[in-house]
């Protein structure tokens, strides 16, 4: 199989990341946390390196050092280390790391969960953390035993020498601390794996999640921790004018009322006490300069914006004139709204703030940032702030954020006391990161045979990495605004010129499951199916027919695989096309649907069936996906990521807005924010992975913007209408 | 005022407001975390427990009314019910955080459906939302566990 991924790229992006832990260093404290290897210190263990404890009674430990927030790393990750520890996957257990240098993640350049970056980051480091330990306990036995290190025997968890000699990796962990850290630490060719593409591996946390004993943030108790509900500004960017604490004081159980950088908080001995006494405080807000900011501002603003040029991220040839040689050429305009993260465990923190250091327990993908921002917020040193990751009852980006960390470190200090502050549903809701909202134009010329000759994309919609990592943001391009199509794969010899428009309209936007490849790749595939109708082709065929095969080296996708992608998606195509039976004769109100794209170097075709009704409700009948995603580390929950992407891509797409009035979020609950519920996911899902043993994809992300696409092809097919302007609502989808 | 009612088989009494739902007199009076806070207004069903052997949402029902009564909670689902080791069989939970909603809630379908239907399982189900998107596994792991003993 080819090797897809390249060097060079990947050393771009880490240039360009290089810049997001510089900005990280700027007086950002790492703990240098575990040392390379370490023996007992008194904890019953010892550590041949930060990834893996060996207990003296044997038990071994493997450290996660990512967020598990249901994409598996607490399995998928302990899967690559315990590949060449040689241990049973059975008999391990797993912790959640602290901040830790040693445990930066080399693709994003932080200790961070995102990116679909966990396992293609973890691939090759863990398996080594795993290959070395094993070589340091074959090296202490060998040294026991005064035999060669090569006529022992690494296998669950035991070594073996010559002559029936036998010890256990506990029995020999304290010195094998000791032994010297290995410098070439050969791997296992794939053809020997027993752990990794396992397909009767278990999820490591099923048990617990299942008993209802997996500690999620919400489920957090401290001594003498009192439970803090809060009331936020509802216009973004408001703040607390006046408060009246009379009543809640007065409330059986609460314990204080504090003023904080965004609110008022009630902390009590229940969370219901507090939510009650929360309510009575009378609030007087100083809205702010987004008070007259409504949805129709925001379009209009947005609209004037993509009236300017944009920064050219991708260009080629000149496309002016490829566009004025075309045969034909169409045009067409999309509009994505914001949409919010809603994980299923409402926002959480519980943070214990003294003079001298503070402990903050918390459901977060960013746990690095934390001291940092909590020691900015309390007053203390980074070096004082002891972070503790739980269970995450959902991520999808919202967790990036650290901002309801610093509240309930701002709430702490002012109570005096540990306090859990929980946020309602509404507060959630209406205190989100959203996904950009954006509009996208494309122009193509068509040759005489439909075929592409020119391609003009002009993109305008606000930028998260303004906000979060200004310094990765460069001559007006966020490298996490073009991803999903300055990789295009489409030939046009004529020219095209892609540009970028950022325009910020005052909503705080964050990154959200695939980020702007639901911005993007969602506009563009919807488009090159508008193209094929023009050309009057078969979309599948068409898409084949204009692939890029050659040399192209896109400059800013860093989480893509940054080189040419064509023979991986023809692949996918064409399996696609007969796994799905493509062009099968169907009854009316029923259509099929294609999209392609390739994104963090996983490639995924997926072909949708809906039905459209006359008042244009749409049903999801079938959805056939075909993904290469390289090696899968756990195939189970590899499938298991696809149906979960495919979910919360439905829901985008068919129901997702998040809208503005007098500068807050209308939308507040699941009743006005709907999301797929088990009646409307699809009725057949198959899923397909390539067999592949290149470096694995990433899977937590990609399908989440093919499917919608997908979707809004199938609609065409089905009723003749192109829904430009999402959500599908039958509205939009008569509008098309 | 105290509150006498019964948790996964054991008589307990609370002193706490009347009003207060049964979702946080679990959760913070009792220290029972298996029942899940998601939205406060009976619209995702993280925090379905069964009363008398019936769904209900946690969230919306307030204490002062199950005075009396019999609430079992994922905890009181045993560990060994066949609704969770359909669950397990089949890897169901990712973020795992509706997944004890998700359970009690198929565990009163099971109760008195013998064997639901796709229709049965859609129309009984659509109550618990879950953003993980482990429908297909949430609906193969009824179908499963109808079929244990």
């Amino acid at each position: 199989m080819e090797n897809i991924v390249k060097n060079e790229t990947r050393r771009d992006f880490l240039k360009v990341s290089g810049t997001v832990a510089g900005g990280l260093a700027l007086g950002f404290y790492l703990p240098n946390g575990p040392k390379v290897a370490q023996a007992d210190g008194g904890g019953g263990y010892a550590s041949p390196n930060a990834w893996v404890r060996i207990g003296l009674d044997n038990v071994v430990t493997i450290m996660v050092a990512r967020s598990e927030m249901g994409q598996d790393v607490y399995t998928s990750m302990p899967m690559l280390v315990a590949e060449e520890l040689e241990v049973d996957m059975d008999k391990i257990k797993v912790e959640f790391a602290p901040p830790a240098e040693v445990y930066i993640n080399a693709l994003l350049g932080g200790q961070l969960t995102g990116g679909s970056t966990s396992v293609r980051d973890a691939w090759e480091k863990l398996r080594k953390a795993g290959a070395s330990a094993r070589m340091m306990l074959v090296a202490a036995a060998a040294d026991d035993w005064g035999v060669a290190a090569d006529s022992c025997k690494a296998s669950d968890g035991v070594v073996t020498g010559p002559g029936g000699k036998r010890a256990t990796y506990g029995a020999l962990a304290a010195k094998a601390a000791q032994m010297e850290v290995p410098k070439d630490v050969p791997l296992k060719p794939s053809s020997q794996f027993k752990v990794v593409g396992n397909v009767r591996q278990k999820r490591l946390d099923t048990a617990a999640k299942v008993r209802g004993t997996a500690q999620f943030g919400i489920d957090t108790r401290i001594p003498g921790m009192g439970y803090a509900a809060v009331i936020m500004a509802p216009m973004i960017g408001g703040k607390v004018a006046s408060y009246d604490d009379a009543r809640a004081k007065n409330f059986p159980g609460v314990k204080a009322v504090v003023q904080y950088s965004r609110g008022v908080a009630v902390v009590a001995d229940d969370y219901w006490t507090a939510k009650k006494a929360v309510a009575t405080l009378n609030v007087r807000w100083d809205a702010g300069k987004m008070a007259a900011v409504d949805q129709r501002s925001i379009w209009k603003g947005l609209e004037e914006a993509s009236q300017q040029p944009g920064a050219v991220f991708r260009e080629h040839g000149d496309v002016d004139a490829g566009m004025a040689g075309a045969a034909k050429t169409i045009t067409s305009e999309y509009r994505l709204p914001f949409v919010s993260h809603s994980p299923m465990e409402p926002q959480n923190t519980t943070a214990d703030v003294r003079a001298d250091k503070a402990i903050i327990i918390t459901p977060t993908q960013f746990q690095q940032l934390i001291p940092h921002v909590v020691a900015g917020a309390t007053g203390l040193k980074p070096e004082q702030v002891e972070v503790q990751t739980t269970f995450l009852g959902g991520g999808f980006g919202r967790r990036v954020e650290v901002d309801y960390a610093i509240d309930a470190a701002e709430i702490s200090k002012a109570a005096g006391m540990p306090v859990k502050m929980v946020w309602s549903r509404e507060d959630d809701m209406t205190h989100d990161s959203y996904r950009p909202a954006g509009i996208f134009k494309f122009s193509a010329g068509l040759d005489s045979a439909g075929k592409l000759s020119a391609f003009r994309f002009h993109s305008t919609s606000p930028s998260i990495s303004a906000r979060l990592f200004p310094s990765i943001v460069k001559d007006g391009i966020d490298p996490f605004a073009v991803e999903g199509i300055d990789n295009f794969p489409y030939v046009a010899d004529g020219g095209m010129r892609f540009t970028y428009q950022m325009h910020d309209t005052g909503v705080t936007v964050g990154y959200w499951r695939a980020v702007s490849h639901n911005l993007n790749a969602v506009a563009l595939e919807s488009f090159i199916d508008e193209m094929a109708t023009a050309a009057g082709k078969d979309p599948i065929q068409y898409r084949i027919d204009m692939l890029d095969m050659g040399s192209t080296k896109h400059q800013w996708s860093g989480l893509s695989a940054g080189v040419p992608v064509g023979a991986r998606m023809k692949r996918a195509l064409e399996q696609v096309r007969q796994k799905s039976n493509w062009g099968k004769k169907m009854p009316a109100g029923r259509g099929q649907g294609v999209a392609v794209m390739e994104g963090y170097n996983t490639v995924i075709a997926m072909v949708v069936e809906v039905t459209v009704s006359d008042s244009y409700d749409v049903q999801i009948d079938k959805v056939t996906s075909v993904v290469d995603a390289g090696t899968l580390i756990h195939p189970d929950q590899a499938l298991a990521q696809m149906q979960s992407c495919i979910n919360f891509g439905q829901s985008a797409c068919m129901w997702g807005e998040i809208t503005i009035k007098d500068g807050g979020v209308e939308q507040n609950n699941f009743d006005t924010f709907r999301v797929a519920r088990i009646n409307e996911a699809p009725k057949e899902l198959n899923i397909h992975f390539i067999k592949s043993d290149t470096v694995p994809g990433g899977l937590g992300e990609p399908g989440t913007a093919v499917v919608q696409p997908a979707i809004a092809n199938a609609i065409f097919a089905a009723s003749g209408k192109r829904p430009r302007t999402l959500p599908f609502t039958p509205e939009n989808i008569k509008a098309g | 005022m105290k509150i006498a009612f019964q948790v996964n088989g054991k008589r307990t009494s609370v002193d706490v407001a009347p009003d207060t739902p049964l979702l946080w007199v679990l959760r913070d009076t009792l220290g029972m975390t298996g029942t899940k806070f998601g939205c406060g207004k009976a619209l995702c069903g993280a925090c379905t427990v069964h009363l008398n052997g019936m769904a209900v949402r946690s969230c919306q029902t307030q204490i002062g009314s199950v005075a009396g009564q019999k609430v079992t909670t994922i905890e009181g689902l045993g560990g060994d019910h066949r609704v969770q080791r359909a669950w397990m069989a089949l890897d169901v939970p990712q973020c795992g955080y509706c997944q004890p909603g998700q359970m009690m809630s198929a565990s009163a379908l099971l109760a008195m459906n013998k064997n639901p239907s796709d229709q049965d399982i859609d129309a009984f189900m659509s109550g618990n939302i879950c953003r993980c998107g482990t429908y297909p596994r949430i609906r193969a792991a009824i179908k499963a566990a109808a079929k244990m003993s």
